[in-house]
């Protein structure tokens, strides 16, 4: 059914959907969809996915951009004249009709062109409307199809959610679509009939052989019914591919993040294959620059949690969940943390490592606009990062609030807070970061080991020897590489934020 | 123990007691009432009982040609309302929600203005265009379908926005054209909403004979008009509410009638 050589369907050409507002919704996106396909557009609300089938659908019409049906622009036709169903996200059977007139509404209003030779021989093509034994064969089967022989009289209110939803199914393929859509099918439906109707929705397509394109934000279902599956993100194709590809081979860490469970951590490569995240050098299967930040991606099941000095990196146990098939465990790794998943338990508190093979490690690169270090704040209302200790402005953690002589922090309700030890984020921009030679001067104290060439200016690292912390910055001043030199940051460009609790 | 009990009883406040007032109400203005029309329909000068009220007024071509007369207005009222009204509803529905808003209040905003007064304006505006005080029966009727106007879109813009857009996209997707869209789903959805507007505008363009008197200066009188002149001028009561009631079952078949359509969720109730 991938096979390659088949014909498009469906194509998408820079299409792109502005709405009155202003918001792109659709964002200059192009795709195909191959005959007899089962597509999955998969994103959170708001990505764009169901912009996108309005617009095949023909309920929306696209700003720019064209929709080419077997190789047609249909981007004018109305809905009525597309070969294409729908099932609505709410099912939208018609509460007037009974079940046999909802399934029979669109084979009502069919027309078959059909020659007739009229009292003077002529021959002419008329539309001809299906006969009634015809309508009613073609309503029995559909609703045999979806297992609701004998409902034909009844009325859809009384139906159950599950029901309804077979009528709805019923109704769009009783016109035999060469493509049928459907918008979020199984999003009111409970978890068990959810994955019922699965499976259902699978066996009817392998056995109808019609395209079907798939709208949702539930990853699971993605990955469970469809051949192919296109992440978007704010109007934008993030990835599209099999299911197995988009779980192991994510692009970005978007996409990492949105299928499946995963670890993503910020790292360095630092050499041939070789990327240094959660403090320790890791060797890899992914090529980038020397020094290139980049996005590492690690699935929770792809960890070994081993004895203390058996693997890769140390930690402690930190937290431990029964989620049924396996434990969930949160390692502590330094400053990071790490979600592991694994048959076997280890309590809280256990000290453990981990090991990660070099083929489940994920690089991604990753556009790179602002230094962030972990932090906390010193008992001077200072702030301690990167193998350093910078002066700061810590009435920013708290909108409205300052410092009391004793050097407390008074919050806006009045509040008196002791900051200190405090675990803090910081982010310092790339323009904000300067150097000395002098290297007492300085914060934080490294040596300079990239210099890389931006056309009006120099990107630089400068990394600390004990923890290797990096700081990336602009500058247009030339510099030596290896030079040993301080780190200057203004004390209103460092941006404080408290640390959040790691959701996971 | 027994009469703990009810005393208990009889000091708990419950919901129910919320009613009181307006049972009071009831009983005093509507029962009651109701109750003495039906006394005076069926009883002679002297006060026994009698159905010779009924016979003239079945017997009489007087009562009867104007009852017709009067249904006829009402219907042709009703039926303008209905043919400008839907249309706007319709449109009002389908806009965006910040213009809806203010050309909602624009076709709603009559009906905070003073009865009386707009009833006079119109009246001038007729006379201007010269229609008033020529064609009278014309007169009345652009009068009534300028008053009953927002009572019927009212009802209808309340079905049409409530209604799941995505039916009318289901219709569409299943193969309707925008007129079969339209009259196989968006119609007799909004059947509910038609039902509302008739009742509301049909009953009182039948009855309000004070607009009827003031677009044709009195030459045209409604079935209104008859029963005010029975129970003032006419000085017979029993004439009075004999017309009353003959015209409180008609109302009541109208209601039963237009009821049965409004199965779907009743329109009206959220109207005022």
């Amino acid at each position: 059914m991938n096979d390659k050589t088949q014909e498009k369907i469906i194509e998408l050409i820079g299409l792109t959907r502005v709405f009155e507002d202003g918001l792109v919704a659709v964002d200059n996106i192009d795709l195909y969809v191959r005959k007899g396909e089962f597509v999955t557009f998969l994103g959170p609300s708001g990505c764009g996915k169901t912009t996108t089938l309005r617009m095949i659908a023909g309920f929306d019409k696209p700003t720019s951009g064209q929709i080419l049906l077997n190789g047609k622009d249909i981007s004018a036709l109305p809905p009525n004249k597309r070969p294409i169903n729908t099932v609505f996200q709410r099912y939208a059977l018609f509460p007037h009709l009974n079940v046999y007139d909802n399934v029979a509404f669109g084979l009502k209003l069919k027309r078959i062109p059909t020659k007739i030779t009229d009292k003077s021989g002529k021959t002419k093509i008329k539309e001809v409307k299906l006969d009634k034994q015809e309508v009613a064969k073609k309503v029995e089967h559909a609703l045999k199809m979806v297992d609701l022989e004998g409902f034909e009289r009844r009325s859809v209110s009384t139906l159950s959610g599950g029901q309804q939803q077979r009528v709805a199914i019923a109704r769009a393929l009783v016109n035999e679509p060469e493509i049928l859509l459907l918008d979020e099918p199984l999003g009111a439906l409970d978890l068990k009939m959810r994955k019922d109707m699965q499976l259902e929705l699978k066996e009817m397509h392998r056995k109808l052989g019609i395209t079907f394109i798939y709208v949702t934000h539930d990853q699971e279902e993605a990955l469970t019914m469809s051949d192919t599956i296109v992440v978007m993100k704010d109007g934008v194709i993030q990835q599209i591919g099999k299911p197995t590809d988009i779980y192991n081979e994510p692009k970005n860490s978007f996409v990492a993040d949105f299928i499946g469970d995963s670890n993503i951590f910020s790292g360095t490569m630092t050499g041939n294959r070789k990327v240094r995240f959660i403090g320790k050098v890791f060797d890899c299967v992914d090529d980038f620059e020397k020094n290139e930040k980049v996005d590492v991606v690690v699935r929770p099941e792809d960890i070994f949690l081993m004895d203390e000095d058996k693997g890769q990196v140390k930690g402690v146990i930190i937290s431990s969940i029964f989620k049924g098939v396996h434990y969930e465990m949160v390692m502590k790794v330094g400053k990071s943390e790490v979600v592991i998943q694994s048959t076997a338990q280890r309590q809280v508190g256990e000290k453990a490592s981990i090991f990660i093979r070099p083929d489940d490690i994920h690089i991604m690169a990753k556009e790179f606009s602002d230094n962030k270090f972990e932090g906390y704040i010193t008992k001077h209302n200072t702030v301690c990062f990167g193998d350093g200790e910078f002066e700061c402005d810590v009435t920013q953690l708290y909108p409205g609030s300052f410092l009391d002589e004793e050097g407390y922090l008074i919050t806006a309700d009045g509040n008196k807070i002791d900051l200190t030890d405090t675990d803090v984020e910081v982010t310092v921009g790339l323009k904000d970061i300067e150097i000395t030679d002098n290297a007492e001067e300085g914060g934080a104290v490294g040596n300079i080991v990239s210099i890389i060439y931006k056309g009006d200016h120099y990107q630089l690292i400068v990394r600390t020897d004990e923890n290797e912390e990096d700081y990336v910055f602009d500058t247009e001043d030339t510099w030596n590489e290896n030079d040993r030199v301080g780190v200057i940051i203004k004390k209103d460009k460092i941006r404080l934020a408290l640390k959040q609790e790691v959701r996971r | 123990m027994t009469s703990e009990k009810t005393k208990k009883r009889l000091f708990s406040f419950s919901r129910k007691q919320l009613c009181i007032p307006y049972a009071v109400f009831l009983i005093l203005f509507v029962i009651f009432p109701l109750l003495l029309i039906i006394y005076y329909a069926f009883t002679a000068k002297d006060g026994s009982f009698t159905f010779s009220n009924f016979v003239w007024f079945f017997t009489n071509p007087t009562p009867i040609k104007n009852l017709f007369s009067s249904m006829l207005m009402g219907l042709i009222i009703t039926a303008l309302c209905l043919f400008i009204g839907y249309p706007v509803a319709y449109v009002l529905s389908r806009l965006k929600s910040h213009r809806r808003t203010i050309l909602l209040l624009l076709f709603i905003m009559p009906m905070w203005i003073n009865f009386v007064l707009r009833a006079m304006a119109m009246k001038e505006l007729l006379s201007f265009v010269g229609i008033f005080g020529k064609h009278d029966y014309l007169s009345v009727v652009i009068g009534m379908v300028y008053d009953y106007l927002p009572f019927m879109i009212l009802p209808l813009y309340t079905t049409l926005i409530k209604m799941d857009k995505s039916l009318e996209e289901a219709a569409a997707d299943l193969g309707a054209s925008k007129a079969k869209v339209f009259t196989s789903v968006t119609l007799p959805l909004s059947a509910a909403g038609i039902a509302s507007g008739i009742t509301m505008v049909f009953l009182p363009s039948m009855t309000c004979y004070v607009i009827s008197k003031t677009y044709s200066n009195g030459k045209i009188a409604i079935i209104g008009d008859l029963i005010e002149l029975w129970f003032g001028s006419g000085g017979n009561w029993h004439y009075g509410s004999v017309i009353a009631l003959v015209l409180l079952v008609i109302m009541f078949l109208c209601t039963l009638l237009t009821g049965g359509f409004s199965g779907q969720g009743n329109a009206r109730e959220t109207v005022l």
